[in-house]
């Protein structure tokens, strides 16, 4: 079974460590906040300006001027910060945040993500996606192995304009969870019950098959 | 106005001398920190060319979407200008010029423009359709582009509180782009909820000196929320 919205932001959660400062994209990766470990504490940076992400507020605690990324309002969590965007991009072009997750349109076994701009179609921005691909070392991308006419979406080149090049190591698809290295694709664990097959059928770039390949436990 | 005194009291005033084919600098991100009865000032002026630099440009009805429809942004320099019918129509048909700019590149270039630090190298963009046209260059093994400052005629800034030199004070996330486009502006206006005298702001809170500040004007703000997501109280 492929895995869903939920259990791709468990198994996300599952790569957080206890200190870790966190930035997490729209879509998928903002529901990594539901899943983070017991006895784990995590700081979640919001790149417009907000590090210390709480909860979403109650209706009585809703306040215009504190917004998360997604232009949602939010809360702060005890020991937050809040800084102009200059201080924000710092932190993330800085390689100040230990890991970042993020969606994607398509990303290729060189590294490199498309995740912005579908031409003619889609033109709405980057926003900090550029930034955040270029300054993170630690980053997951968080996406469907393929659309759902079972075109693959890893490539072995992009096809759609870049948001960074050569900077993706690691992608977690329903499918599997793969590393990027030396030009492959590298299966590292599957979703449960999916079988290898699948995987190589709805990969087109190389992938790189271990003699062992585990299910993802939750 | 007086030395230092830098309270006008008239959206007039506050906007005077902004021309057709100006640039503008506006802080804000989404509808959060913006200077919204500036930018309704500029509606009601009617100036028109304008070229903004500003992380989004509003909605529809709200924010910098307002200057759409009488045609009144020839170009925008932003980051995510995804929530607006009228804008996406006038940039589809060349109406609109649009220069997409990553999000802390564009922080960075206000930053620089207002520091006086003429480019930058950066790694964002390097090797996507941003890098077209600009220098590219190998630092300590890595490629870099290289990104010219941003500055404009006119900034147009949103802060908390204000003393009347101009000293500003931000609130929350309402701060975002406004620091940095408060120092690229040739004339910066600030509009503001708050204004006190003097030294009742203490020295060592203050976001933003008045150096920067030309005019400041008190508001009054709707604040609209975007995407108002709140939890229930039993969850």
């Amino acid at each position: 079974m492929a895995l869903s919205r939920e259990q791709l932001a468990q198994r996300v959660a599952q790569e957080l460590q206890d200190g870790y400062y966190v930035n997490l994209g729209i879509g998928i990766p903002t529901l990594v906040a539901n899943y983070i470990p017991e006895g784990i504490e995590v700081m979640l940076q919001s790149e417009n300006g907000l590090l210390g992400m709480g909860q979403f507020p109650t209706e009585e605690e809703i306040d215009a001027d504190l917004i998360n990324a997604g232009k949602q309002t939010v809360t702060m969590a005890t020991g937050a910060s809040v800084f102009d965007s200059a201080e924000s991009f710092a932190m993330i072009r800085g390689g100040h945040v230990d890991l970042t997750v993020l969606g994607a349109f398509e990303v290729d076994c060189n590294g490199n993500i498309a995740s912005y701009m579908i031409p003619g179609k889609l033109i709405k921005g980057m926003g900090g996606a550029m930034d955040l691909v270029a300054g993170a070392d630690n980053i997951i991308v968080t996406m469907t192995h393929a659309s759902k006419h079972g075109v693959s979406k890893l490539l072995s080149n992009c096809a759609l304009p870049l948001t960074g090049k050569g900077c993706i190591k690691k992608v977690l698809t329903d499918l599997a969870f793969i590393e990027i290295k030396g030009g492959k694709f590298h299966l590292l664990e599957r979703a449960p019950g999916v079988s290898i097959d699948e995987i190589i059928k709805l990969t087109e770039g190389e992938l790189v098959i271990p003699e062992h390949v585990p299910e993802m436990s939750f | 106005m007086a030395g230092f005194d830098k309270v006008v009291s008239s959206y007039e005033e506050a906007m005077a001398g902004l021309e057709d084919g100006m640039t503008v600098i506006s802080g804000g991100f989404g509808l959060c920190g913006i200077a919204e009865n500036l930018i309704s000032e500029i509606k009601r002026k009617g100036t028109k060319e304008l070229t903004f630099v500003s992380n989004n440009c509003g909605v529809d009805d709200f924010g910098l979407g307002v200057l759409l429809p009488d045609r009144q942004i020839k170009k925008i320099v932003a980051s995510y200008v995804g929530e607006n019918a009228e804008f996406e129509r006038q940039m589809m048909s060349g109406e609109l010029e649009v220069e997409l700019t990553p999000q802390g590149t564009l922080a960075e270039k206000m930053r620089a423009g207002g520091a006086g630090i003429p480019a930058f190298f950066t790694a964002t963009g390097y090797g996507t359709p941003v890098a077209e046209g600009k220098e590219e260059r190998e630092i300590n093994g890595r490629m870099y582009i290289l990104e010219p400052a941003i500055t404009g005629d006119f900034a147009i800034v949103k802060a908390w509180k204000a003393d009347r030199y101009g000293n500003l004070v931000f609130r929350k996330t309402a701060r975002n782009f406004n620091p940095m486009a408060a120092t690229a502006g040739k004339i910066t206006v600030v509009e503001v909820e708050e204004i006190v005298e003097p030294g009742e702001l203490d020295p060592d809170q203050i976001h933003t000196p008045g150096i920067y500040v030309n005019r400041v004007i008190l508001g009054t703000f709707e604040k609209r929320i975007e995407q108002r997501t709140i939890r229930t109280v039993s969850s």
